[in-house]
């Protein structure tokens, strides 16, 4: 287990350099000048410009050699330092993505274990159950393909605007000011559902869909049919095709923590959400070059952490890394 | 794999096959729904009418927001023209129908194409990844470990956010070139069991190059395996542009899927229930990638009878 955790280590580590020479490189080499950019938003005001542009070209020392801008880029990122954002200037990206990021969290991570946990759990049914399989197939097969957005809309159009039992857009009433009393977390719960659901109904699908097929491939093995031949009753039978059927369906957790972030930035957009994709959606529209790099970081990095804990968790539950372990 | 079937007797099975039955009758039904559909209406990409003043055309939009079926008046020099909205107008009076059509035109072109570019690559990295082992595949894997690892769309995202212009064919590659290592993983692992046949041996002995033994044995062996990656491509390919186009960083110009649920969203279609502007877009996306799956599905039943059921 030491070894494959070593190797998963050096693959993250060169992943989180990779991503941050990117986050450095692209603003350098795509063409135009993104500082005149920003600066064209303050044209009304020459001295500011002059003041900003002076700012800039110091704060990020676009005057200093490539290399040194590279070293210089890599302190700030350690130190969690990553710029003032324009749109919101005066305000420090860090504050803004700190301030937004519990939000991501409330709406991630209980969306992709619920689903995860409902579509293992319904494809492991419609995997035994033929009859049900032809019926629930097209199902899951819908739902996977939805975009998130559109599923979101779709969820928005009825729950909402038709039946109007749930609010349509941000993260609370504007009347209430977040605070960790009974009044603000009923709202925020109430605001909360739809976006959840678009996440989770469509993650649903996939996962349902990948324990299914894993099912079938289960139930034709040999060991299968020594426990059947056995007499073992078909509950005894399910449970170790359950249990075997599960591993594929761990890795697969980490490689999809990648399309469900990109899902969330949408689905955010869609209900005005104020977590990081909707701040990553400020930037873009307003030209925040700072404000994208930082949220691009803030993603991988929450990207990575998720995936080095699945990781983790899969070694310690894989028989073959566990028994590579005990026997040193 | 279906070695030694001619792919005539393969195409016999899936077509016996229900689900891949279903999946190309729908694929077959929208490419020919963006290849025809605009032409049965008088509307341009946007949706507008365009009017000819001499050789100049102008468009012109017609009444904002009319359901579904309405029929409206366009005024035009040479008179009043009765024009019917299948799928009714958007708030600025532009044919949903039209802007319709013409948006899963793009879409398709654009899934095409990036789908083929992260096909090609990743089919090549596994090839070489997997055929030459060492050294070349510990390098090859670990760019694609990293790759893997980083969120696609957050890469797309900031690329995309930093072009000034953005076209069609920037928006393909810039998702075929992030949409690869998946596949590269896989045919690397295709490659591995398949290198240790005998055909690859005696093609050895024969004096071919890796190049020749990769295109001209291994590759011919996995066409089907490789058919189905790309649909995969394909579907994933059409989803990463709606996702960026909704998002405003897609195509500059012109009309597609994305485009006309961002303006949906934008001007607050469904608070006005304008529910046949922002509802039949992603409609169309989910069905066509859901027919995808299914000839995947069907492919996989056909080339793995464990997977049949009948």
């Amino acid at each position: 287990m030491m070894n494959y955790l070593k190797r998963k280590i050096v693959i993250y580590i060169l992943t989180f350099i990779f991503a941050v020479t990117i986050d450095f490189i692209i603003p350098r080499l795509m063409p135009g000048d993104p500082i005149a950019v920003l600066l064209s938003r303050f044209a009304t005001m020459p001295q500011a410009t002059q003041y900003l542009h002076g700012y800039f070209i110091e704060a990020f020392g676009l005057n200093k050699p490539l290399w040194e801008q590279y070293i210089t880029f890599w302190k700030a990122v350690l130190h969690g330092d990553l710029g003032i954002s324009i749109y919101f200037y005066p305000k420090p990206v860090a504050q803004i993505i700190k301030e937004a990021l519990p939000y991501d969290l409330a709406l991630l991570v209980p969306s992709i274990v619920a689903s995860w946990i409902v579509g293992n759990w319904l494809g492991a049914y419609a995997g035994k159950n033929r009859k049900l399989d032809s019926y629930l197939m097209p199902v899951f097969f819908f739902l996977q393909a939805s975009p998130y957005f559109w599923f979101a809309i779709l969820l928005a159009y009825i729950f909402s605007v038709k039946l109007e039992l749930f609010p349509l857009s941000g993260a609370y009433s504007y009347g209430i000011i977040p605070s960790l009393s009974w009044a603000f977390i009923k709202d925020y719960l109430h605001h909360w559902v739809l976006p959840f659901l678009s996440l989770f109904l469509v993650q649903l699908g996939g996962w349902a869909i990948g324990m299914r097929n894993m099912i079938i491939y289960e139930l034709e093995a040999d060991y299968v049919r020594y426990l059947e031949a056995l007499g073992s009753s078909e509950r005894t039978v399910m449970r170790h095709a359950f249990k075997n059927a599960m591993l594929p369906q761990i890795t697969g957790l980490a490689l999809q923590l990648g399309l469900i972030v990109a899902g969330n930035v949408t689905v955010q957009v869609v209900f005005s959400y104020p977590g990081i994709g909707y701040i990553l959606m400020q930037g873009i529209l307003n030209q925040d070059y700072f404000l994208i790099q930082g949220c691009f970081l803030v993603i991988i990095l929450t990207v990575l952490a998720a995936n080095f804990i699945i990781d983790i968790m899969y070694a310690l539950i894989d028989p073959r890394i566990k028994a590579a372990y005990v026997e040193g | 794999m279906p070695v030694g079937k001619s792919k005539f007797e393969v195409l016999k099975i899936a077509l016996k096959n229900i689900k891949f039955k279903v999946g190309l009758g729908i694929v077959i039904f929208f490419a020919l729904f963006a290849i025809i559909g605009p032409l049965l209406v008088p509307f341009d990409n946007m949706g507008y009418y365009p009017i000819k003043v001499g050789d100049r055309v102008i468009p012109k939009p017609t009444e904002p927001a009319l359901p579904p079926g309405s029929l409206s008046k366009v005024f035009t020099p040479n008179g009043t023209v009765e024009v019917k909205h299948y799928l009714g107008t958007d708030s600025f009076g532009r044919d949903v129908y039209a802007q319709l059509t013409y948006g899963l035109r793009s879409s398709l072109i654009v899934g095409l194409l990036a789908g083929s570019i992260a096909t090609a690559i990743g089919l090549l990295i596994g090839f070489i990844a997997g055929y030459k082992g060492g050294l070349v595949d510990e390098i090859l894997m670990m760019i694609t470990n990293i790759m893997l690892v980083i969120p696609t769309m957050a890469l797309l995202i900031i690329i995309a956010a930093y072009l000034p212009y953005r076209g069609i064919g920037i928006e393909s590659v810039i998702i075929g070139l992030t949409a690869w290592p998946w596949t590269a993983r896989a045919v690397r692992a295709q490659t591995l069991s398949l290198k240790r046949r005998e055909f690859v041996d005696l093609s050895k002995l024969s004096g071919q190059s890796d190049l020749q033994i990769i295109f001209g044995e291994i590759l011919p062996n996995m066409v089907s395996y490789v058919f189905m990656v790309f649909i995969l491509q394909f579907s994933g390919a059409i989803l990463a542009a709606v996702g960026l186009d909704f998002l405003g960083l897609g195509p500059t110009k012109g009309m597609s899927l994305g485009i006309m649920l961002q303006m949906a969203v934008l001007w607050n279609a469904i608070n006005l229930g304008y529910w046949w502007w922002a509802i039949p877009p992603g409609l169309v996306i989910a069905i066509l990638i859901t027919g995808l799956y299914m000839i995947n599905l069907g492919l996989e039943e056909v080339f793995n009878p464990r997977l049949r059921r009948e």
